[in-house]
């Protein structure tokens, strides 16, 4: 809070119009780079079975513990997958269940 | 390509920020520094840069009779008279557009770039055909905005997609810079747009009544004589563009009166 903002609150007057202008760019970009990311519900889900789709034709998956999710920082959005694996197609046990995580990585830059 | 000429995007995302008067002006600026300067009138919808460069009576070919081949790239160039370092590629017409590809651009700007050590080209408004050509042909890009949400919003629209290009880097121009409207907090500040945008900072430019003067006249303020703030930036923007090591001009030390003084003050955050 600066001076005047203290100045202006205790007389009981309006605060200065930048701030207002910060919260709403704040607001409506917020809203505009999800709204790029249009990935975010129906077609992530689609998205999601097909991957899982495709991988279960090699490995066995442990479907109660995959995570599909966009994740944003700064300007990036990447889609993490974690899939861990139960066993090979094959049979043969390779690898105990939720011991090794098959990460797959995609970035979407948007 | 033997030159390692610098192929500058100048884009915004809305219109009537401020490109083509920073076109102008930094076109002319780097010129005068000893650098020779292509410009390349990107917007074929509604050009104007022959108009702020005072050229718009010297034109005979454009862009589009050199790609057709009607012409030679060095007939088509119109040197400025008074600063010969610098030459104008001037917009086709509107037809342009429909067959325009992004291809195009980037041959006419390779062209270019055999010649010149800087082109910058001044895109048109919109994320559309017509900016997706201009960045088609460029290597770097510079985004101007003005401190308002309207020119914010659409310059982080512009940004998103700069992003998704080879475009590097990006640099941040804010334009119209109100220290007065700044200082009593009635402006977004250069912090808080910087920090919306998160681009590095390549300058600011000051609101000034000689910016209409000098587009009345065709001349640049760069390349008038007189002292104005807007020139004195423009100038700053250069010297930071050619990698000299020159501080931003700051808009809180620019009103230098008492009122400007007291607002400052109450700038002052308490907690």
């Amino acid at each position: 809070m600066t001076l005047r903002d203290l100045i202006n609150k205790l007389l009981g007057r309006e605060t200065a119009s930048a701030n207002t202008a910060r919260e709403r760019l704040q607001l409506v970009l917020a809203h505009d780079r999800v709204d790029m990311s249009s990935l975010t519900t129906d077609l992530l889900d689609k998205m999601r079975k097909e991957i899982l789709d495709v991988v279960a034709k090699y490995v066995e998956i442990d479907f109660e513990e995959v995570a599909v999710s966009l994740e944003t920082e700064d300007r990036m959005t990447a889609l993490v997958a974690n899939l861990p694996i139960k066993r090979t197609i094959t049979g043969d046990i390779k690898f105990k269940k939720n011991d090794k995580e098959d990460k797959i990585q995609k970035d979407i830059k948007k | 390509m033997g030159k390692n000429t610098r192929t500058i995007l100048i884009c915004s995302g809305k219109g009537g920020v401020g490109k083509t008067t920073l076109t102008a002006n930094l076109g002319i600026a780097l010129a005068n520094s000893g650098a020779s300067t292509a410009v390349l009138d990107a917007d074929f919808g509604l050009r104007n840069l022959d108009l702020l460069l005072g050229l718009e009576n010297r034109i005979i070919y454009t862009a589009q009779d050199v790609l057709d081949k009607n012409c030679r790239l060095d007939q088509a160039l119109v040197r400025h008279k008074k600063e010969p370092n610098l030459a104008l590629l001037p917009a086709g017409d509107p037809r342009m557009l429909d067959w325009m590809k992004p291809e195009d651009m980037k041959k006419i700007s390779e062209m270019l770039s055999e010649k010149f050590d800087y082109v910058l080209v001044d895109c048109p408004a919109g994320v559309e055909d017509g900016f997706k050509n201009a960045l088609a042909a460029c290597k770097e890009a510079i985004v101007v905005t003005n401190p308002e949400l309207s020119a914010v919003r659409d310059a982080d629209r512009v940004i998103g997609i700069l992003n998704t290009s080879e475009v590097e880097p990006i640099q941040l121009v804010i334009n119209r810079v109100r220290p007065n409207m700044m200082a009593s907090q009635e402006m977004l500040s250069i912090d808080d747009v910087q920090g919306i945008l998160s681009l590095p900072l390549l300058g600011i430019v000051l609101e000034d009544e000689q910016v209409i003067i000098s587009t009345n006249r065709g001349e640049p303020l760069t390349l008038t004589d007189g002292r104005s703030p807007a020139k004195k930036c423009y100038l700053n923007v250069s010297q930071r563009l050619t990698g000299k090591d020159v501080p931003i001009i700051d808009p809180k030390k620019e009103g230098k009166s008492l009122k400007d003084k007291f607002m400052r003050l109450m700038q002052t955050k308490v907690f």
